[in-house]
């Protein structure tokens, strides 16, 4: 093990020790000390473009204000996260994002999940004295999964960056300056032309309803929402991923950072591909096969008909005429029932998966 | 097997700190996107990337060195490879000496198959080979990550010991970062292949053992077969000789899964009953003479096993959809019809007891994995579980070299076939499709089946980049659209598996691994043809 040389700071009066290399933010979120931030995601590397994280550091007379999300602790820092100071620049960040932003909350699917909203409410902001109409509006675009609205946009770098950082595909960029930037595709293209793996990492990264799903749209808001943890069905990667429903239906899917193994990451078809849950060709009755026709059946008719049938040819041939191929598609519990009921029940240890692999 | 144990030595968290990864016969960037991820983490920390595959994958377009190997030829570059090591001194004596057996007949056997020999057959130049020996056996953190490029041929496990060999030469096996590492293909395969084997019992818990057999006797009270039992291809096999007669199936769709479709139609026609129990209608369940309907996972409790072999929750989140029930109830309701009594409650209560018969994951409970998972072996309560394997000493005592001489594939390209036809998996699907082929965003990237082609066959033929195009084998044909690029090497083609309009399995062969009995599905000869008018 190489030891990682230890830093002793103070914050807001805590005298702390941390590993050398963490930001401040890191610090004190060690010690349960909430800083805010907007254009920060752990898995991406600090990029201090939104100047919501900003703390005061003391230095002699002359404070300084520096963002927390990009400095590194040094030795003796002394750090005030909550200061007079901090929180009227704050204030006065939060005002300035919201000049180029539009006032619609009552009716933006993000509403009570949105990280603006919340810090507009945590620091009462009510009025821009900047604002201006913002630019821009819903994108055109044939894809199915990604919506992205340029006027909710606070441009704070994250979809491009987790597109570029994380996954490295490159795919979107900011374009223009001024109050006109916005980040999406080139030209106006749809992400369906470019080298966009509709991974929708951009979606789950984006702090506000920028950047949204498009099967979630009108479907209701966060708070509606029941969000159950499981483990997608997909590949052997197994990411953990929450099932956000409504009702009976599934709305969206999304994940955490920090959850094991994926840290909040999902591909396309962990994040998008759960519609097959609802689709109508889902079998939904017990089928006999008739006179080379599927009937319905109840489960009493077609069980005893399995049941029966099983149990002759177990008579007639002996066991090992029999056999059960089980699924790798299935859980542990329903393979071991599987196993058990090749060999118990039937008394064969012919029991298999199809797909080895 | 080599080491004891064929699952993923390190975890899906060590990937990052690698400093040098060599893939193999695997594209983690679509059948696997968060190890990719990872792995893309692990190359921005700069960790060096060898990627031996016929198909130049993203990796390959970022690696320090690319092989751009013949499908079925990785036995060449690896026994190569391993030449090189031991001629150039660079494997690891001590390792060797403490922790292997037969490396002075690996060394006998290696001595002759030079790099330039290798070069012949792989179609990789010798110089390349010399080179990615010597970067994997000199860093100081390898890894092999490898999937079914290198397991899906009749030579498979052949392959994966030969893997085995280089990582026990130069002792790169048994620490953080640092192993032998196969990616599980589909979500659950890991926890399947625990639970359900013909000649094992749950965790590798051999049928012939009697002290196992007698635990299990008992706590099922009956009298188990103490006969190892049937694997799929050779229930098949047994069907196609009309010696078996009845079959569950249990959420698969070997009528698209199974290579040869032809004959495993003809297979499951021979039957006398068929019952399948799945969520959609499969091609498979179309023969069946009763068809159950299951429930999918967000309907249902459970577990997965990952592959790197954390056992992790699946939970309810939905109604049950229609009359459908979860697939546990259907065994149990079945079971106790046929007159032995299945009463569980829950799929806790299953787990329970299969923690309860099984060493490796005695430790596990759905209370224990509420938060986060748990990687196997986890022997009791206490155990932390299982993050990196064969630290200090292999299940099977001493690590064990094979000497495994080039086997040619179950067909190779000849005059009349005279391409050579490699499958795979893409992103976008996943393999039979029938999940994804049901999910709008994910039909709308592609939906169609396609086959990749190499410029120069493409231009010796006529055919053009989007052109539908037939395409034969000994087996059958049939049509894609052709993908024409310098992705695939001259004389390769591939296509992708999840189609059922053009199930590429009517082409692939029924030749099989002798030990896993998976199927070669990478590689067989083809042909490719204009369709006229
Ligand atoms: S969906 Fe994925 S690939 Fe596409 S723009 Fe977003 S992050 Fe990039
Ligand atoms: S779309 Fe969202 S994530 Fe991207 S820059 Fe705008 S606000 Fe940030
Ligand atoms: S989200 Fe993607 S990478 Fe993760 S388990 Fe699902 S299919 Fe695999
Ligand atoms: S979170 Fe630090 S500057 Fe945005």
């Amino acid at each position: 093990m190489v030891m990682v040389p230890k830093i002793k700071l103070n914050i807001d009066g805590n005298t702390i020790e941390v590993n050398k290399g963490k930001t401040i933010l890191q610090a004190a979120s060690s010690i349960g000390i909430h800083i805010p931030t907007l254009c920060h995601d752990p898995r991406l590397e600090p990029f201090a473009a939104c100047r919501v994280c900003m703390v005061e550091i003391e230095r002699g007379k002359s404070n300084a204000l520096i963002t927390s999300c990009n400095t590194e602790v040094t030795d003796g820092m002394v750090i005030r996260t909550d200061s007079e100071k901090v929180l009227k620049t704050r204030e006065m960040v939060l005002e300035l994002i919201l000049s180029d932003h539009p006032k619609d909350c009552m009716t933006c699917g993000k509403c009570g999940a949105c990280k603006l909203q919340d810090l507009a409410y945590e620091y009462g902001v009510r009025e821009s004295k900047f604002f201006e109409e913002p630019d821009g509006g819903v994108v055109e675009d044939s894809n199915p999964v990604i919506q992205q609205d340029t006027s909710k946009c606070i441009l704070c770098g994250r979809c491009v960056r987790i597109c570029s950082e994380v996954q490295q595909d490159y795919a979107i960029d900011f374009k223009d300056r001024g109050f006109k930037t916005e980040t999406g595709l080139p030209f106006g293209m749809s992400r369906r032309d470019t080298t966009c793996v509709l991974c929708g990492q951009c979606v789950s990264t984006c702090p506000v309803g920028s950047l949204v799903e498009k099967q979630a749209v009108g479907m209701g808001r966060e708070w509606e929402f029941k969000q159950v943890k499981t483990t997608c069905a997909y590949c052997g990667v197994g990411c953990t991923m929450y099932l956000n429903v409504k009702g009976n239906q599934i709305v969206k899917v999304t994940s955490k950072a920090g959850s094991i193994p994926n840290d909040g990451n999902l591909c396309v078809k962990g994040r998008f591909g759960f519609d097959f849950v609802h689709h109508p060709d889902r079998l939904k009755q017990p089928l006999i096969k008739r006179n080379g026709k599927f009937e319905e059946a109840t489960w009493d008719e077609a069980l005893n008909l399995v049941a029966s049938k099983l149990g002759e040819i177990k008579a007639k041939y002996g066991p090992d005429y029999v056999g059960v191929m089980s699924s790798s598609r299935c859980t542990n519990e329903d393979n071991y029932l599987a196993m058990k009921f090749a060999r118990a029940t039937i008394g064969t240890n012919n029991v298999d998966q199809c797909a080895r692999t | 097997m080599s080491f004891g144990s064929g699952s993923m030595t390190n975890s899906i968290s060590e990937i990052k700190d690698c400093k040098l990864i060599f893939l193999i016969g695997g594209n983690p960037t679509e059948a696997h996107p968060i190890v990719g991820l990872e792995m893309k983490k692990a190359l921005r920390n700069g960790c060096t990337f060898i990627v031996a595959d016929p198909r130049k994958i993203w990796f390959a377009q970022h690696a320090k060195l690319y092989l751009p190997v013949r499908p079925g030829t990785d036995n060449w570059l690896l026994n190569a490879m391993a030449h090189v090591i031991i001629a150039e001194g660079l494997e690891n004596k001590e390792f060797i000496s403490t922790r292997t057996e037969g490396f002075e007949e690996l060394k006998a056997f290696v001595k002759d198959i030079t790099p330039e020999q290798a070069s012949e057959f792989t179609g990789i130049p010798a110089e390349d080979i010399r080179q990615a020996a010597r970067l994997y056996a000199k860093s100081e953190k390898s890894a092999i990550y490898y999937t079914l490029g290198i397991t899906e041929h009749t030579c498979g496990t052949d392959n994966v010991r030969t893997i085995a060999n280089l990582a026990l030469l130069t002792g790169h096996v048994g620490k953080s970062s640092t192993g032998v590492n196969p990616i599980r293909g589909q979500n659950n395969v890991q926890g399947a292949t625990d639970m359900c084997l013909p000649d094992k019992m749950t965790g590798y818990q051999g049928v012939t053992d009697n002290a196992v057999m007698e635990k299990f006797e008992k706590a099922w009270g009956v009298t188990l077969s103490r006969t190892p039992g049937a694997t799929a291809p050779t229930m098949f096999e047994r069907m196609d000789k009309n010696q078996f007669k009845a079959l569950y199936v249990i959420g698969e769709d070997p009528v698209i899964s199974e290579p040869n479709q032809d004959s495993t139609i003809k297979a499951l026609k021979n039957l006398e009953f068929l019952v399948v129990q799945d969520i959609f209608m499969s091609e498979t369940a179309k023969y069946a003479d009763v068809i159950l309907p299951a429930t999918s996972f967000a309907e249902k409790d459970g577990t997965f096993t990952n592959t790197e072999r954390r056992v992790q929750r699946v939970r309810k989140a939905i109604d049950l959809v229609g009359n459908t029930r979860p697939d546990w109830q259907i065994t149990s309701e079945l079971s106790t019809r046929m007159g032995y009594n299945m009463n569980y409650s829950s799929p806790k209560e299953i787990f329970d007891e299969i923690a309860n018969l099984t060493p490796i994951l005695a430790g596990i409970s759905y209370e224990r994995i509420e938060q986060n998972g748990i990687q196997w072996p986890c022997p009791d309560a206490k155990h932390p579980g299982t993050k990196f394997l064969h630290e200090g000493k292999f299940p099977r005592g001493l690590g064990k070299f094979f000497v495994l001489p080039y086997r040619a594939p179950a067909e190779s390209p000849d005059k009349d076939f005279p391409l050579l036809l490699s499958t795979g998996r893409t992103l976008y699907h996943y393999n039979a499709g029938t999940m994804t082929r049901r999910s709008e965003g994910i039909i709308h990237k592609t939906n169609e089946c396609f086959v990749e082609v190499n410029q120069a066959d493409a231009k010796e033929l006529g055919i053009f980049d989007g052109e539908t195009i037939r395409i034969a084998t000994r087996r059958g044909e049939i049509t894609a659209r052709a993908e024409v690029s310098g992705k695939v090497k001259k004389g390769v083609i591939w296509m992708p598996l999840h189609f059922a309009e053009s199930a590429v399995n009517k082409l692939t062969i029924d030749a099989y691994d002798n030990i896993t009995q998976t199927a070669e599905y990478k590689v067989c000869g083809a042909k490719i043809e204009k369709i006229p008018g």
